[in-house]
């Protein structure tokens, strides 16, 4: 197996230099960037297998490096790195094509495995980041104002997200729910398009609502 | 204390009023049927028109709530927020484009509103829709409120050219059997100039100051909160430096500091007593300050406080304490689910684990203040583990929604926890 190519795009520079100090090595660090211009100049350039993204930055933060971006490099995977907890910026990353989130305070081997997991295409699910998702489809299987396939989860779905949400890592949800550690992989990824393509409008307001009750 | 929902127009995800998002939000549909409602109803007599009007001048306008951090973040373009999309001004400019398409189709068949009117009153909609959207932003509302200057000079202009036009209308137009409707358009039109010079005025009568006075006591109270926020920093800077050979103290003092940050930046400002979340998201603190083991807390909605849901806080607090005590781990996860109907928590550790039917009876740790502590409220306890592959203790109980009736009395539960 070849060594991956990751980019670190971040405005702190002293958030860089840790991340390429721990995972420098059994990773190729290709490129870095502070803001948002210079990171779709050097993702472009570059072309990384996996991009660790800051979720707030100059320039309109990670989402608009998404958007700038994954039309044209679908090979690209965004890994979401955040100090935040704002829900609403979670899941709009996410929303707009990054293919896990984890806050910053990982450790470095916990890295690499979210790294190496989003370069052969599967998601990250942290379990806060499973908590946003059940918070976001909430009540939509008793509601079920929208029919759509995609816009709720299903039961199975359901489960995994909250035994990823209860702290369980995926080798012990497949074990809990006697299924193969591929199928929990399979769920979640289907979890992780579900958020992407629905339009249902509670994943635009929710953030808001959530406030509200 | 009845709280009911207000509906609100939305800041910060308007096209024109945010009247449509508005309804849309407060009554969970797609704002697609509602735009598509009031342009149906447009072509009733203006129905929709009037009622867009009307809803824009009463449900107030709200500013997004956001927590300081990312107030700061979005003012300092770190983030991206959640203005409407291209794809939507798209769709809603299609929508009425079609919308005014068909008023025409009905205008042309002669079963519209008056053909002496339609002009008058379409220019009179667009110009009320310029200016109040204009009202709406705090900029130009600062811009309305201007009684010198510029932009003084160029709103008695325009409101000026309105009330002229409204007169050479009405003088304009034969005395004929409608001069009775067209004198109250023409009054209307000039009503609306009128307004525009008065404006500042008026709305300064009508307390639009109250806003400020509310955003000066918050942005105070955050001036408040930041400096004390700043002094711990600077505390924990200073212990961090007295035990820089102590990296469980570090670690320590590092996490509970970074916890303050973040509540305060990014967390919506709650208190433990406020609900499920904020109970055990505070023990959840306790537990990290007393015996050093990050406690990881994640929700899918909330509760308020009450007797039950009370007591399954202090049993999930009795579970933390004693998973951070016993289970020899780095971490702990507690997960918390309100549907509704029941809340639910699990608190998980990959710790040593026990034998369960080991529990002596007289363990009051998890006899009493957990287990028998739930089932007092009606809900379940159940304690899974294995020596050596964790424990999880699940907890749930109903909500009852009406409870008023206090803790059942009993025995003073000693907090001893069982040995794992």
């Amino acid at each position: 197996m070849t060594t991956l190519r990751v980019a670190i795009v971040d405005d702190h520079a002293m958030f860089r230099t840790g991340v390429r100090a721990e995972i420098d090595g059994p990773v190729d660090i290709v490129a870095e960037a502070e803001d948002v211009d210079s990171a779709v100049t050097v993702i472009a350039e570059t072309r990384p297998d996996v991009v660790l993204l800051d979720v707030h930055m100059p320039g309109g933060g990670g989402l608009e490096v998404i958007r700038r971006l994954h039309l044209r490099h679908p090979d690209t995977k965004f890994l979401a790195l955040s100090v935040s907890d704002a829900a609403e910026d979670v899941i709009g990353i996410i929303r707009a094509g990054a293919r896990g989130y984890v806050t910053k305070n990982i450790s470095g081997p916990e890295l690499l495995d979210a790294i190496n997991r989003v370069a052969q295409g599967d998601a990250v699910f942290s379990p806060r980041l499973a908590g946003f998702v059940l918070d976001a489809f909430a009540g939509t299987i008793e509601v079920a104002q929208v029919d759509e396939e995609i816009d709720r989860l299903t039961e199975r779905e359901r489960e995994v997200m909250r035994l990823i949400a209860r702290g369980y890592a995926y080798k012990e949800v497949a074990k809990e729910l006697f299924i193969s550690i591929k199928t929990v992989e399979t769920h979640v990824s289907s979890v992780l398009r579900k958020l992407q393509l629905s339009s249902r409008h509670e994943l635009t307001r929710w953030a808001n609502d959530r406030r509200l009750i | 204390m009845t709280e009911y929902r207000r509906a609100y127009r939305p800041a910060d995800r308007r096209l024109v009023g945010g009247v449509a998002t508005g309804v849309a939000g407060h009554f969970g549909v797609p704002v697609l049927y509602v735009r598509l409602a009031f342009i149906v109803a447009t072509w009733f007599h203006g129905m929709g028109v009037i009622a867009y009007l009307l809803l824009w001048r009463f449900l107030p306008l709200r500013q997004p709530d956001l927590s300081p951090g990312l107030e700061s973040a979005t003012r300092r373009g770190l983030r991206t927020s959640g203005r409407p999309g291209a794809f939507e001004v798209f769709q809603t400019i299609a929508l009425g484009a079609v919308g005014i398409g068909v008023m025409f189709m009905i205008q042309a068949s002669g079963r519209g509103i008056a053909g002496g009117l339609f002009a008058p009153l379409l220019i009179g909609v667009i110009g009320l829709a310029v200016i109040w959207r204009q009202f709406d932003d705090a900029a130009w509302g600062r811009w309305m409120r201007q009684t010198r200057g510029l932009g003084f000079a160029l709103r008695v202009g325009a409101g000026a050219v309105l009330v002229a036009s409204a007169g050479i209308y009405f003088l304009s137009q034969e005395r004929g059997w409608s001069a009775i409707v067209d004198l109250a358009s023409a009054v209307a039109v000039a009503g609306l100039g009128l307004l525009l010079i008065l404006g500042p005025w008026i709305t300064k009568l009508l307390g639009d100051l109250s806003d400020e006075r509310r955003e000066r006591v918050r942005s105070q109270e955050r001036a408040d909160v930041a400096a004390h926020l700043h002094d711990s920093v600077l505390q924990t800077l200073a212990l961090l430096q007295k035990n820089a050979g102590d990296s469980a103290v570090v670690a320590t003092l590092a996490r509970r500091q970074e916890r303050e940050l973040r509540a305060w930046l990014y967390g919506n400002d709650e208190k433990p007593g406020d609900s499920l979340v904020a109970a055990l998201r505070a023990s959840a603190a306790d537990v990290e300050d007393a015996h050093r083991v990050p406690v990881e807390v994640i929700a899918v909605g909330d509760a308020a406080l009450d007797p039950d849901v009370a007591a399954i806080a202090k049993a999930a607090r009795e579970a933390m304490i004693n998973a951070a005590k016993h289970a020899r781990v780095d971490r702990v996860d507690v997960y918390a689910e309100t549907d509704g109907r029941t809340v639910e928590v699990f608190v998980r550790d990959r710790g040593v684990g026990f034998d369960t039917d080991t529990i002596a009876e007289d363990r009051m740790g998890v006899r009493g203040s957990i287990i028998g502590r739930v089932e007092r409220h009606g809900g379940t306890a159940t304690i899974r583990s294995r020596p050596g592959e964790g424990t999880e203790v699940a907890l749930s109980v109903p909500v009852r929604g009406d409870t008023n009736q206090a803790e059942p009395p009993t025995a003073p539960v000693p907090t001893e926890e069982v040995s794992p």
